[in-house]
């Protein structure tokens, strides 16, 4: 029997692997415990993934989970090495919940509210309360770094990182900084949003990473918004739980109020496509992304969905004994056929 | 033919000597198992009565995971403890994320022994196994 929520306490959530640091001064029980049932605090957050010009903008928002769970950090895996993250828009997070889910009072004011080797490091930034750290490497190596860091990994995150470091070795994680957090007055529940723009010829919105560190049978509930140049061909179509609620052409109202948000100067004010996928599985459902073909060829990438791992790359070292012989004989042949040509007499060139 | 066939039967017999000294509860047994994806491989060991096992274990997990061996209650004191730690005890230990750790550990007459990690949710997402002795 499935566990529901009588309500959703964020009406969109997001995309983003929730870890736990151990805070400061807990009690420390085998392995580290961070709480005594070992029990992950999970946030949520809310997520736009935009694709224009072959950039994909991903918003995204982090919650401050107050003081005394101030060192709650999260990774993110991502389709590419950003080329920025930004504070986002203020409101825009917001605004695509109204599209989506219009308050239940008709005539209602619109609120803005605002609310081991290691990985190598590419680039660290902060926004807000938020320290941001972009890195690249495989599994071991972002784990490694992670845990170095006082992050706690639930027990499937190994497997998790592994799923992501496949097909993209780029992770971005992010922790509150309590002390910013208590100058700039940062109050529990208040989001953070960030925007990362990422060059991309193929972008995928991560969903397994909902599912980590829950319990096989724990509901999953989040909503994807895409904002694309054209009607993107999706892959996984419906199935486990994520239904394609929505797709249509953006209105204008909807591209013009976000556009007009900070940060969001890329959006087009027409001509854009408005998908909404609200998910609500089980977390052992969700062993897949979303791939996105934003191209017009109507073939999204069944690798960067997840549904099938990526080829290994070819590797010298894993040559047979009988091919490297192969090799060798060629290059010696070659260096033969070098050598006669050059001690080639001359006389004919001459005469 | 019996002149060959005394010599074959006594290199028959040291053989099987050899073989039956690996179940002997006085000698020490080295039993390797790998931690990966917060699973032990493999899951279910068998060992001879009053056996001394070395375990040699690795981590193939950016994590830290534990190797408790003992009944239901020592998982259980373990699941609630507070040692941040484990190494000092026969059958107990830590292994860190990547690397490989070993303990050594005598086990009883008969039974079943558990082994589990008890870090933080490990236990309740199936890291644990079982050896059975007999």
């Amino acid at each position: 029997m499935r566990h529901r929520r009588p309500v959703r306490l964020a009406l969109a959530t997001g995309i983003a692997l929730f870890l736990v640091a151990v805070p400061a001064g807990a009690a420390m029980a085998c392995g580290g415990l961070v709480a005594p049932n070992g029990t992950i605090s999970l946030l949520r957050t809310t997520t736009l993934a935009g694709y224009h010009g072959g950039v994909e903008h991903y918003v995204t928002s982090f919650s401050f989970a107050g003081e005394a769970n101030a060192e709650l950090g999260s990774i993110v895996p991502l389709p590419g090495i950003p080329t920025d993250v930004t504070p986002a828009g203020r409101w825009t997070l917001q605004r695509l919940v109204q599209e989506t889910q219009p308050p239940l009072l008709e005539g209602e004011a619109f609120a803005f509210a605002a609310d081991a080797g290691t990985a190598r490091v590419l680039f660290e930034t902060e926004i807000d309360a938020l320290d941001i750290t972009v890195l690249e490497g495989g599994a071991v190596e972002v784990g490694r770094w992670a845990t170095d860091h006082g992050f706690f990994l639930p027990p499937d995150a190994p497997e998790v990182l592994e799923f992501y470091a496949a097909r993209s070795p780029i992770f971005l994680a992010a922790r509150f900084n309590a002390a910013r957090a208590a100058e700039q007055g940062v109050v529990e529940g208040e989001g953070t949003p960030i925007h990362i723009e990422i060059p991309t010829p193929n972008p995928w919105v991560p969903l397994r990473i909902l599912g980590l560190g829950r319990q096989p049978t724990d509901l999953v509930e989040a909503d994807v918004y895409l904002l694309t140049d054209r009607e993107p061909a999706l892959l996984p179509q419906a199935t486990g739980g994520v239904v394609l609620e929505r797709s249509e052409e953006a209105s204008t109202s909807l591209l013009a109020d976000l556009a007009s948000d900070r940060g969001m100067g890329w959006l087009p004010t027409e001509g854009m496509w408005f998908s909404h996928l609200a998910i609500d599985a089980e977390a052992r459902e969700l062993h897949h992304d979303l791939a996105i073909d934003a191209s017009g060829f109507g073939q999204p990438s069944r690798i960067a969905a997840g549904l099938i791992p990526p080829p290994e790359p070819a590797s010298a070292v894993d040559l047979t004994p009988a091919a490297w012989l192969a090799i060798a004989v060629l290059l010696c042949a070659g260096a033969l056929a070098v050598a006669a040509v050059i001690a080639r007499p001359r006389a004919e060139v001459a005469g | 033919m019996r002149r060959i066939a005394l010599p074959v039967l006594l290199v028959l017999l040291a053989g099987a000597c050899t073989h039956a000294s690996a179940r002997d509860p006085g000698r020490e047994r080295t039993i390797e198992i790998t931690m990966h994806y917060s699973a032990f491989d493999p899951a279910e060991i068998h060992v001879a009565p009053g056996a001394t096992v070395r375990f040699v274990l690795t981590n193939a997990d950016p994590i830290d995971h534990e190797f408790i061996l003992g009944d239901e209650t020592v998982q259980r004191i373990h699941e609630e403890g507070t040692e941040a730690h484990h190494g000092a005890k026969p059958g107990e230990i830590t292994v860190h994320a990547g690397t490989t750790g070993e303990t050594t550990y005598t086990f009883p007459e008969g039974g079943e022994v558990i082994f589990g990690c008890h870090s933080p949710g490990h236990y309740a997402y199936g890291m644990r196994g079982l050896v059975i002795v007999g």
